[in-house]
């Protein structure tokens, strides 16, 4: 496998970093980065550390950093959790106020723990760190509960003070949204079912509308709707799909769909094969709506997707 | 009545569905199967998420139907998390 860390890459020019990755010869991992600046997204550093962890340490080459921007990646712990020494020194400053490190979860403990560290990581107030906490929840125990990964989820995040917003990325290498999806609904392509899991109470887990009575088959829409009413940037990556969520222009209003090809997104198919399922968004604390009023339009949503799915499957009599 | 409060088990933010789990089957469907009432107490939770409160209450609605909601009582909610129990009776009631 080949990954190139670029000048840039966030969600919104993500596509090239994507289509740039090589996942042939899974036993061995190559990691080469711009040599003059890197500035990434977080989810570019969750992929990277996600694929590190399926080869031994010594199968992992990665060619000495050069960038000027180079200790970033020390201090978002990419070498340490890959257990490869970078040859970069630094002196460690205290991360409030700007990043979580990548971190491993596997389980509900680590996650709950992992919950209760990073808002004071990252000096928020209380207020601040209710979108975070949501998303950060709902998506870890997506990986737990779908992804059947042996790594659990990789997840790290940076703040940005200057926009005010958070930019988090997430990343498992287990069996991907089609072959969760399958289970109960037929569907063919990456694409399609990466849809299909952002539409609300659609699951892997049953066709009930609705879910089981663990899953509902929420999560990604209410993540998906966190960041478009923040007028922010949202992606799926998995398989060979991507699908982005676009900015909401501010002279626009912002409505929620329950059908993801409604809202302003691009979708992109023969990417180079994630095994796995990858998720990146950006969240701005000073959102127009409060997390209550944000919740409320939700639940609008959500209720209209229900009564469309439903309505689909309604069949009526046949009079002959 | 009974009541079960939720704070001590989920903490402010209530997000463990496995503990939600465990509240479901161990004291709400004891307590709905001999047809009484019962209060769930969100006293000190500042937030949930939909995953922890469908997997405390929707297979009580499956179960029993919505009548279910006559005898099941939410109090100490924030607006957050009623806008979440919300939601999740909504759409169990589509």
């Amino acid at each position: 496998m080949q990954l190139h860390l670029p000048n840039s890459a966030f969600i919104g020019n993500i596509d090239a970093f994507l289509g740039s990755f090589d996942p042939s010869d899974s036993g061995k991992l190559e990691i080469t980065a711009n040599k003059k600046w890197i500035s990434v997204h977080p989810v570019a550093l969750s992929m990277t550390a996600a694929l590190g962890l399926t080869v031994d340490s010594e199968d992992i080459s990665c060619e000495p950093f050069e960038a000027k921007s180079r200790h970033y990646f020390e201090r978002m712990g990419l070498f340490k959790l890959l257990g490869i020494a970078s040859g970069i020194k630094v002196i460690e400053r205290e991360p409030a106020g700007r990043f979580i490190p990548l971190t491993q979860i596997r389980n509900s403990v680590e996650l709950t723990d992992f919950i209760a560290e990073m808002v004071p990581l990252l000096h928020l107030e209380p207020i601040q760190a209710e979108p975070l906490k949501y998303v950060v929840a709902e998506l870890v125990r997506n990986v737990f509960e779908h992804s059947c990964s042996p790594f659990g989820a990789i997840i790290c995040a940076q703040y940005y003070p200057d926009t005010k917003i958070i930019r988090i990325g997430i990343a498992d290498t287990g069996v991907g949204i089609k072959r969760t999806i399958s289970q109960s609904y037929a569907t063919g392509k990456d694409v399609s079912a990466i849809k299909l899991a952002l539409v609300p109470g659609v699951t892997g887990t049953t066709t009930r509308i609705g879910g089981t009575e663990t899953n509902a088959g929420a999560g990604l829409f209410f993540i998906k709707s966190i960041a478009k009413v923040g007028r922010n940037f949202f992606m799926v990556y998995s398989g060979d799909a991507l699908y982005k969520l676009l900015r909401t222009e501010q002279d626009r209003p912002v409505r929620l769909y329950p059908d993801p090809d409604k809202d302003k997104h691009s979708e992109k198919e023969k990417l180079p094969y994630w095994q796995g399922t990858v998720v990146g968004v950006d969240i701005g604390l000073e959102q127009e709506a409060d997390f209550t009023t944000l919740l409320s339009l939700i639940r609008k949503a959500y209720s209209e997707g229900v009564k469309e799915r439903k309505q689909l499957r309604y069949k009526k009599a046949r009079f002959v | 009545m009974s009541e079960i409060k939720l704070f001590p088990k989920t903490g402010s933010f209530a997000e463990n569905k496995d503990i939600a789990r465990e509240i479901r089957l161990n004291e709400l469907i004891p307590v709905m199967d001999v047809g009484e009432s019962v209060t769930l107490d969100f006293s000190g939770v500042d937030a949930a998420t939909q995953s922890f409160v469908h997997a405390l209450i929707s297979d009580l609605i499956r179960k029993y139907t919505n009548t279910v909601l006559d005898k099941l009582l939410f109090k100490g909610c924030n607006n957050k998390v009623k806008e979440i129990i919300n939601i999740v009776i909504d759409y169990m009631q589509e």
